[in-house]
């Protein structure tokens, strides 16, 4: 049950055809697993490296390169709090003892209901809205712990449910190409000379 | 909201959060005003793809000269002019990408996300007339994988423009055709590197690769010629191409043409993100300015800041005069990176303050090279037994020659008219593949430097004691994947 749906490996083989090389898809296809399941299970891992042609230990190899890919169950929520320069001249590290005497767990913890995991996390590319965090990706700004007790009420009372869906969801909508409009894939095997538009005119 | 501040104007929206708009040329964020700003309704409202329009009723030899005599600087750290980085390909090679870095992660930098985010239609059409102009076949879109949002608004961008004919097969009815694919990452600061990024592309560990032999432009993604520019760099063209070489190169300096996003973040009156004058703001304005930050928080002393992002190595008020133009910073001991700024006043512990940089870059070395994946942890910890009352005397030194171990001879480092001090121009000789490495020292260095006795205050043992395997640290921060 962990290995793609059948929705998603329709939309897995649509995101594979737009590579010249079907392994280019894999941190997109791990994006999808992660959506599907919360985090990516072995099952996941072996079902992608059968859609792109690698094996399982591949796709494990480059999944446990970047942070993002969990390999087991976490929180509903997870909680990065940024620590990197600007946010720790303005009470990053404040904000994260709060956020670990409110919720009850240590930095990299889950709470046992299952429903925060805290984390520290490094520059989000908020700094001049210092301190920053982001709930499963999702930006809260100039973050005082009052508002931090307020976001935590929130979420747990379901309020933010809209905004917010459950971790391993990214963006909410998917880039699609029509058919017709699509160029496809310019494998490097397919293409030897310049591309028609360098043929010193104009285009237009 | 637009508000005086003093005798000038400026404005804030609620929907750009940290930007700044002022009474200043306007190239890359015209439509920020706007809370729509990032539907193809808005944009075409705005000049929206007439950039590409004009570029398209010109040969694509013309419009690449275009670029290169406007003289295009790189945004993305490394200030390399882009339509003669777009020149160093092969003739003979085909395809060749394009390959665009939405991977925004230096310390303090905070521009590229509200680019991607309040106008992903300017990026897009940034990107057709750089293939157009290079001949490049196919482009890629790397947006940052924390980056939710933006990788929204590019989606339903790009899903606007492909059914409104602007990228695709036959664009615009003409013969230009490609197919601008979005891609994301997940997590991996090293990515924002471009050999890096192109590893990340094809679905690998994000590690950058040696040069000679890849360099990008002979030797990219699948072996073929590619193109890595940055997103700002890119959000240029359309503006560039709808009003002339001549109108952008009036903004700014004859090195430093345009204008430059800066986030300017730290212990200031009113932090934000800025669309500057290229070449000729000074850090002066950017700090104390009243249309910029309007000094210090509670009227403090500036202690030191961060010029370019947290690789760069700091200034003290002695610098403040400089202006926004890399022959004069470079010189003078740093570099201009990524347009950030971070402010220390005078509270700020510096010791404290470098270990968080420190600890950002130790944490993000991807190990591919010895110098960075050991030197990094071993400057970490070194600096937070420091932090923590319990350096020796011997830590400074030790912290000094690891840094020397990255990068030998003479760091960089600027002038100091108090402690006598010359600068050392930049950049560093480095043992290391990428920056990562050096960037782990910049801050050490910069601080031992400029404020030794903190640290000498802060080292309370007089033993020796070697760095261990296991870290013995109080404040343990947890260390992720790699």
């Amino acid at each position: 049950m962990s290995r793609l749906t059948d929705k998603n490996s329709v939309i897995a083989k649509e995101i594979i055809a737009r590579y010249p090389r079907q392994k280019s898809a894999l941190i997109p296809l791990l994006h999808l697993a992660q959506e599907q399941t919360g985090y990516i299970s072995r099952e996941a891992m072996v079902h992608l490296g059968e859609l792109v042609g690698v094996t399982s230990a591949e796709v494990y190899g480059t999944a446990t390169f970047y942070e993002m890919f969990r390999f087991e169950p976490i929180g509903k929520y997870l909680v990065n709090i940024c620590g990197t320069m600007s946010c720790a001249l303005l009470g990053a590290h404040e904000l994260m003892h709060h956020a670990e005497k409110r919720l009850g767990v240590k930095a990299g913890g889950t709470t046992q209901d299952g429903m925060f995991t805290l984390a520290h996390a490094e520059c989000q590319a908020a700094c001049t809205e210092a301190p920053c965090l982001q709930v499963n990706y999702r930006y809260r700004l100039r973050v005082s712990t009052t508002d931090l007790d307020k976001l935590i009420d929130d979420l747990e009372a379901g309020k933010l449910s809209e905004e917010i869906p459950a971790h391993g969801v990214l963006a909410k909508v998917r880039q699609h190409i029509a058919p017709d409009r699509a160029v496809g894939a310019v494998a490097p095997e397919l293409v030897s000379e310049a591309p028609a538009w360098l043929n010193g005119k104009a285009a237009l | 909201m637009v508000k005086r501040q003093g005798s000038v104007m400026s404005a804030t929206y609620a929907h750009a959060p940290g930007f700044v708009a002022g009474d200043r040329p306007k190239i890359v964020t015209s439509r920020f005003e706007f809370a729509d700003s990032f539907t193809l309704e808005r944009y075409l409202a705005t000049n929206g793809y007439k950039g590409l329009r004009a570029a398209l009723s010109r040969p694509a030899n013309e419009i690449h000269d275009d670029v290169k005599s406007a003289t295009v600087l790189g945004r993305g750290g490394a200030g390399f002019p882009a339509g003669t980085k777009w020149g160093l390909t092969p003739q003979q090679v085909w395809p060749k990408y394009l390959v665009v870095n939405g991977d925004e992660s230096e310390p303090g930098t905070y521009k590229d996300r509200l680019l991607m985010e309040r106008d992903p239609h300017q990026l897009i059409e940034g990107c057709l007339i750089a293939c157009y102009a290079a001949g490049l076949s196919q482009c890629f879109l790397y947006i940052r994988g924390e980056m939710a949002l933006a990788q929204e608004r590019v989606a339903a961008a790009l899903n606007e423009a492909y059914a409104a004919g602007y990228v695709g097969k036959n664009i615009l009815g003409s013969n230009f055709s490609v197919d601008i694919i979005l891609h994301w990452g997940a997590g991996a600061y090293v990515v924002g590197e471009e050999t890096a990024l192109i590893e990340s592309l094809e679905g690998n560990r994000g590690m950058p690769r040696l040069k000679p032999p890849f360099f990008p432009a002979v030797n990219g993604l699948y072996g073929q010629p590619t193109i890595v520019n940055n997103v700002e760099t890119l959000a240029n063209l359309p503006w560039l191409l709808c009003n002339g070489v001549a109108a952008y190169t009036a903004v700014g300096t004859k090195t430093s043409p345009g204008t430059r996003m800066v986030a300017v973040s730290g212990h200031v009156k009113r932090p934000g993100v800025f669309e500057i004058i290229n070449g000729t703001t000074t850090f002066r304005d950017l700090i104390f300015g009243e249309e910029f930050c309007g000094g210090i928080r509670d009227d403090k002393q500036l202690k030191a800041f961060v010029p370019g992002g947290g690789s760069a190595p700091w200034f003290t008020a002695d610098q403040l005069d400089l202006p926004f133009e890399a022959s004069q910073v470079g010189p003078a001991g740093s570099m201009l990176g990524s347009g950030a700024v971070i402010v220390m006043d005078e509270t700020t512990d510096i010791p404290a303050a470098a270990l968080t940089l420190t600890h950002f870059y130790a944490h993000e070395s991807c190990g591919k090279c010895t110098p960075c994946r050991e030197g990094g942890t071993w400057l970490e910890r070194i600096l937070r037994r420091i932090v923590d009352g319990d350096g020796t005397d011997a830590d400074l030194q030790q912290l000094l020659e690891v840094g020397a171990m990255i990068c030998p001879g003479d760091f960089p480092h600027a002038a100091n008219a108090q402690l006598g001090l010359t600068a050392v121009p930049f950049p560093y000789k480095m043992t290391t593949i990428c920056f990562v490495g050096p960037s782990a020292f910049a801050p050490v260095h910069s601080a031992l430097t400029l404020f030794r006795s903190e640290f000498e205050s802060r080292v309370t043992k007089r033993v020796t004691i070697p760095v261990t395997a296991v870290s013995t640290a109080k404040t343990v921060m947890p260390v992720g994947a790699h």
